[in-house]
């Protein structure tokens, strides 16, 4: 059993806000829902499956209420920001199984606009909640130790966002459309060392949707063809302290699964959406996926390797999460949406990646150096 | 975390109510499994490498070393240093370094336990040694 080949994306929608004081977190779902319903050339009535995570206001149940759906298949996996990477391949296995035809995903929040809740704490609670991890400090904990044991500096992080940067100059939605440099980000101020407030994500309010069906049904719609080939999720905790590692993440094993489904490897993928919360993440996500080993990332990022057009392998060519949109602190579903975009031809022409037909959308959720979760998809042109 | 009186206090529960009694008394416990042998942390009544029942608990010496941090530089109650801490007996454990001059933290420092208390039981962080 495999979901290779059996499910097609052919709806997405990016809400172009990044500040929505006046509307509601489920009126932007809804907006969303409508805008890649209607990218798809479909109607609500077609809609047989939903998913949605924790940004959900009410999850599942609400939702589907207030949406006015009827489906006979639903998921709320919550595994933070990679939630919709994870979403995009549990719809693909309803999909291959019959379990539903046609499915609706949907993101929405407004982290700018107002405070966002609690998030969720388990068994650990009592001994780790009072010591104030963050996303910051969590991520510039993996950092530090990815300096400490393989030599990656503080420049070489900020290539990454240089990268971003390069491709946000093009998207007019950009929260942050200016090129930066290396000494920019280095000279930004200090937040969670190593990490600098340019080696950080934006905060925006907004969300996305895509729609997943089948190929027959693919087919008889008008958006080029886009299909995913390979999926693979994975969970990594400090599991009672052994061995602690923080320089790899749940990639590990999320990658390979992915990539042995679709039956390719790291040097045919020709376009990279990676979760770009922290700087750091991007480096440790392509070490983990294979794009180069353990530890050789710092090298593998620097003097714009991931700049479309400039390096060997085109990332975020939307501006990703550093520069463009991070709506509700959930990067995973604009990695799918611009890999989308570019497998379509539909990227930004400065940053389209020429005869782009292979392409990876790849993120973690929760807290890198603590318990997160990874989702890998490899997409394909048809 | 400037302030040892903001921190929560423990909620505890039947599984780790002892490791809060002794928090009180000043020492700082882990598991081990007698079937597989192996430490672990935070504690839990079943394995969670071999699923094995036959947990005990045991006394850490509080003595480990640093094996990441980062300095906070901001938030609602100052600035901090979190971090984990590899104890002698080999699990790893998130805290706060405290009682120091977070400027000149390294990896592989060694720290030792210290109690801050909290309307509850104290909660354990660390100090270089």
């Amino acid at each position: 059993m495999t979901i290779k080949g059996k499910a097609y994306i052919v709806g997405i929608y990016e809400h172009p806000t990044r500040h929505a004081p006046d509307k509601s977190t489920a009126q932007l779902h809804a907006e969303i829902a409508k805008g890649a319903i209607e990218d798809a050339g479909l109607t609500k009535a077609d809609i047989d499956g939903y998913f949605c995570a924790g940004d959900a206001p009410g999850g599942v149940m609400a939702m589907v209420d207030y949406l006015g759906l009827k489906v006979r298949h639903f998921d709320s996996t919550d595994t933070g920001g990679c939630s919709y990477l994870v979403h995009l391949g549990h719809a693909a296995e309803a999909i291959a199984a019959g379990k539903c035809s046609i499915a609706l995903v949907t993101l929405a929040g407004k982290p700018r606009t107002g405070p966002m809740p609690p998030r969720a704490s388990g068994a650990e609670a009592d001994f780790e909640a009072a010591y104030g991890a963050t996303t910051h400090n969590i991520y510039g904990m993996c950092a530090l130790r990815h300096m400490h044991e393989f030599g990656t500096t503080s420049e070489q992080l900020a290539w990454i966002k240089v990268a971003a940067s390069h491709h946000a100059q093009y998207n007019p939605h950009a929260m942050l459309p200016d090129v930066v440099t290396v000494e920019d980000v280095l000279n930004s101020p200090m937040i969670a060392d190593p990490l600098h407030r340019m080696d950080c994500c934006v905060v925006t309010d907004g969300g996305g949707g895509f729609i997943v069906t089948s190929e027959a049904i693919a087919k008889t719609l008008k958006k080029p063809l886009v299909r995913m080939i390979g999926h693979g999720e994975a969970l990594k905790g400090p599991r009672g302290g052994q061995k602690l590692d923080l320089t790899y993440s749940a990639g590990v094993w999320s990658g390979p699964r992915a990539f042995e489904e679709a039956g390719v490897t790291p040097k045919d993928i020709k376009y990279a959406s990676i979760y770009d919360s922290f700087t750091i993440t991007v480096l440790m996500q392509l070490e983990d996926l294979g794009f180069c080993k353990k530890g050789e990332g710092g090298k593998f990022v620097a003097d714009g390797n991931l700049i479309s057009g400039v390096g060997k392998l085109p990332f975020n060519t939307d501006g990703g999460g550093l520069c463009s949109n991070h709506p509700v602190n959930r990067g995973g579903m604009t990695k799918i949406l611009e890999a989308v975009r570019q497998l379509r031809g539909e990227a930004h022409p400065k940053v389209q990646v020429p005869n782009c037909d292979l392409a990876v959308a790849h993120g973690t959720g929760g807290l890198l150096g603590v318990r997160h979760a990874a989702s890998t998809c490899i997409l394909e042109r048809v | 975390m400037a302030d040892a009186a903001k921190y929560p206090k423990p909620a505890t529960n039947p599984e780790t109510a002892h490791f809060w009694e002794q928090t009180a008394k000043g020492k700082l416990m882990f598991k081990r499994c007698t079937a597989c042998g192996e430490a672990h942390y935070f504690p839990r009544s079943i394995c969670p490498f071999c699923f094995s029942d036959k947990t005990v608990w045991e006394e850490s010496s509080g003595e480990g070393e640093i094996y990441t941090f980062s300095l906070m530089r901001k938030s609602a109650s100052g600035p901090y240093a979190i971090g984990y801490v590899t104890l002698k007996e080999g699990p790893s454990l998130l805290t706060n370094f405290v009682d120091c001059d977070r400027e000149k933290l390294k990896i592989g420092q060694k720290v030792k336990v210290v109690f801050k208390p909290t309307d509850g039981a104290p909660l354990p962080f660390f100090t270089p040694v």
